[in-house]
């Protein structure tokens, strides 16, 4: 069923070669991330328009839920259990650090139950897998810039006055983007051999939550063990989105050195997390 | 000058790990305890988990433009072929080159949201098979056109009934344009009328100068569309040519039977003194056949043989037997029952080792998969029971001898009974 021969076919290289793969040194294959671009877009957007589909309050949810949460917490934290608040007032203080903190714990549980929920494309199509879980993270973020608005409206009641570290704030969001997308790769991929994974979220985000600085200020804890809080990229991310809202309001120094900390702890996972999801996409669709 | 080929596939192997496939989902337990059991042995000499190679060295080359068919029974891997060649799982071996751009269609509406309008949901299929924005847009009047869908456009498609349902996601499927494309099983969707229109449209893709690989179960459309097949058995390419001259030795294929074997069967029940070895399937003549005719005789065999160490009671016989055959749809449902107490008279004897006839003059099913239960008894004593063990495939035949045909649609859904009608 030859129709041209044998040797004109050597004049024009394939578009792609399947072959197997193994081991650690995959390509990253950015090449391919960029020819669906689009796709991403779309399942990005399908992730936005679905959230509040069918729900009353729609896109208020995106304000009601730090809101509760910070609620519920200043009368726990701040008033029963008198914790300090580095001289803001708690619900401010508090409210501050849940917004990146709802913003992440969302995207951890979406992203970590992603790939897994969408096993009907896995095995009906090919597209870099990467795409799914990294959709569910961004699509997250409409959501926080709807409670960035809140905590606007919270420091005008307050009379907290925005000040320069504000500019700070897009490339804070970017690092808590990446921070999730680490981590949110890590546990979808996992997910998709482990369904113990499922379960493992929840509780991951619990003792996460209660393990950063966002309840109470770093200076609570005992000296010997803020090096223990420093390793946890979290601390030093959400340390700086508050003195990025609320920076004029308090004696607040930007930790640089936290910061950076952050900065390669999210490096580090968010790069161990690309190759080790390169390694296992390939058996996704046989597994999931 | 477009190239020469479009696809060159050498030696593709695909292995699946049969354990993988028992339980897909190993929990972490599971795998710290393989870990574990791995370190306590001596150099890996753990037991390797049983596998099955869906695809052991199969080669072909297609040249651009061709339209090829790709045949084949259950399990032959058809499918994983698909599955590989559109990069969804990866080859466990082999090379496969392409060129040119390749849009894979495994399933109509992959990718559909419920919740999301038939206008929304024509772009994010568009771009999940593969479309650009642009595109879609460009041919958007087209497809709504194709679906017979106006009106509807911003309706969630939970809302839709299935028909328009299927129509939308083989609208978008249908625009789909790239080089190479590939489609499993999505010919005939919708109702009658649209099922024409699709193969209507597939042909039109057919003959549009695109590469095109088909699977499909549905031989006449196969006919009708490819010039080439490829037929693929237990993994392995065993015809390549001509799409009459495949297809003719895969329906020749179908007709050679092998006897199922029942003697490594673990599920049944009994005392099992007495016991099935083989089932097989006869036709008229007496030759063996894998499937039955609708309308046609068919001749269930049944070997059977005493276990080792017992002895039949009197006179090397076993007393007053009682055989059963009954038959079942997929699901398990009973259709009917051939039962020896049913049609003889006297207690049967059986001697220690034989084989039992059912014969049944015409076959009263449509075309589908059946379930056999088989059923022995020696002096109101179950020796040996197997449910639902045997398959029977049934293919069409002239049941009612007017030469009509069992309509599609009502395939499967009963026993065909022979009726007269008296009209005025």
């Amino acid at each position: 069923m030859r129709i041209q021969t044998e040797e004109e076919s050597v004049s024009r290289p394939p578009d792609l070669v399947i072959e197997p793969t193994s081991g650690w040194r995959q390509p990253l294959a950015l090449g391919d991330l960029w020819h669906y671009r689009e796709l991403f877009y779309f399942l990005t957007w399908r992730d936005v328009k679905v959230r509040y589909k069918q729900t009353v309050l729609g896109a208020v949810w995106a304000l009601l839920q730090p809101l509760g949460t910070m609620v519920l917490f200043a009368w726990i934290f701040g008033r029963v259990a008198r914790l300090p608040s580095d001289g803001l007032p708690y619900p401010v203080f508090a409210f501050a650090g849940l917004i990146p903190w709802i913003f992440f714990s969302n995207a951890l549980g979406s992203a970590g139950n992603s790939l897994v929920g969408s096993s009907h494309l896995i095995t009906k199509v090919y597209f870099p897998r990467i795409l799914i879980p990294a959709s569910a993270v961004l699509a997250g973020l409409v959501d926080l810039g709807i409670s960035l608005g809140g905590i606007g409206g919270l420091m005008a009641w307050y009379g907290i006055r925005p000040t320069w570290w504000l500019l700070m704030l897009p490339l804070l969001v970017g690092m808590t983007v990446l921070l999730a997308l680490g981590v949110g790769l890590w546990l979808s991929a996992l997910h998709v051999r482990f369904r113990d994974i499922r379960y493992l979220i929840p509780f991951l985000l619990q003792i996460w939550l209660f393990a950063t600085p966002i309840l109470y200020p770093r200076s609570v804890l005992p000296e010997r063990y803020q090096w223990l809080s420093q390793l946890n990229p979290l601390s030093g991310l959400i340390e700086a989105y508050r003195v990025a809202l609320l920076g004029g309001g308090a004696p607040l120094p930007f930790d640089w050195p936290g910061l950076g900390l952050s900065a390669v702890g999210t490096m580090l996972l968010l790069i161990t997390a690309i190759y080790g999801f390169r390694r296992m996409e390939r058996t996704f669709a046989d597994l999931v | 000058m477009s190239p020469p080929f479009a696809l060159r596939a050498e030696a593709i192997a695909k292995r699946y790990r049969l354990g993988a496939r028992i339980d897909p989902n190993p929990t972490l337990r599971d795998s710290l305890v393989g870990m574990a059991r791995r370190l306590s042995r001596f150099r890996g000499e753990a037991a390797p988990a049983p596998e099955l190679w869906a695809l052991d060295g199969v080669s072909f080359e297609i040249g651009a433009g061709e339209v090829v068919g790709i045949v084949g029974r259950n399990g032959a891997g058809k499918s994983t072929l698909l599955k590989i060649l559109s990069r969804i799982t990866e080859p466990t071996r082999g090379r496969i080159e392409v060129y040119g751009r390749v849009g894979s269609l495994l399933e109509v509406g992959t990718g559909f949201h419920p919740e999301l309008s038939g206008r929304e949901n024509i772009f994010l299929n568009g771009s999940i098979l593969g479309m650009r924005r642009r595109e879609i847009a460009a041919r958007f009047e087209e497809i709504v056109d194709f679906a017979e869908l106006e009106g509807f456009l911003d309706t969630p498609v939970k809302r839709y009934s299935s028909g328009m349902y299927v129509r939308l996601a083989f609208a978008v499927a249908a625009h789909l344009e790239p080089e190479i494309l590939l489609i499993d099983e999505v010919l005939a969707v919708g109702d009658a009328a649209f099922q024409k229109k699709c193969l209507g449209k597939m042909s039109e893709i057919a003959q549009g100068g695109r590469t095109v690989l088909f699977v499909s179960h549905n031989t006449a459309a196969m006919q009708h569309l490819c010039r080439r097949g490829i037929l693929l058995e237990g993994g392995r390419v065993v015809a390549d040519g001509p799409m009459e001259g495949v297809l003719e030795t895969y329906l020749r294929g179908l007709r050679v039977a092998t006897p199922w074997d029942l003697t490594g069967w673990t599920d049944r029940q009994g005392a099992g003194r007495v016991r099935f070895t083989a089932v097989r399937f006869e036709d008229e003549a007496g030759t063996a056949v894998s499937q039955g005719v609708s309308g046609r005789p068919l001749t269930i065999a049944l070997d059977y043989a005493t276990a080792e160490g017992e002895a039949p009671l009197a006179e090397r016989r076993w007393p007053n037997c009682r055989v059963s055959v009954a038959i079942s749809d997929r699901l398990g449902q009973t259709l009917f029952n051939c039962s020896s107490e049913l049609v003889i008279q006297d207690p049967i004897d059986l001697p220690a080792t034989g084989t039992l006839r059912c014969h049944i003059p015409h076959l009263p099913l449509s075309q589908n998969q059946y379930l056999l239960t088989l059923f022995l008894e020696v002096n109101r004593q179950v020796e040996d029971w197997l449910l639902h063990a045997v398959e029977l495939e049934v293919v069409d035949g002239d049941f009612y001898g007017t030469g009509r045909l069992y309509p599609d649609g009502w395939r499967g859904k009963g026993v065909l009974v022979p009726h007269r009608w008296m009209t005025p």
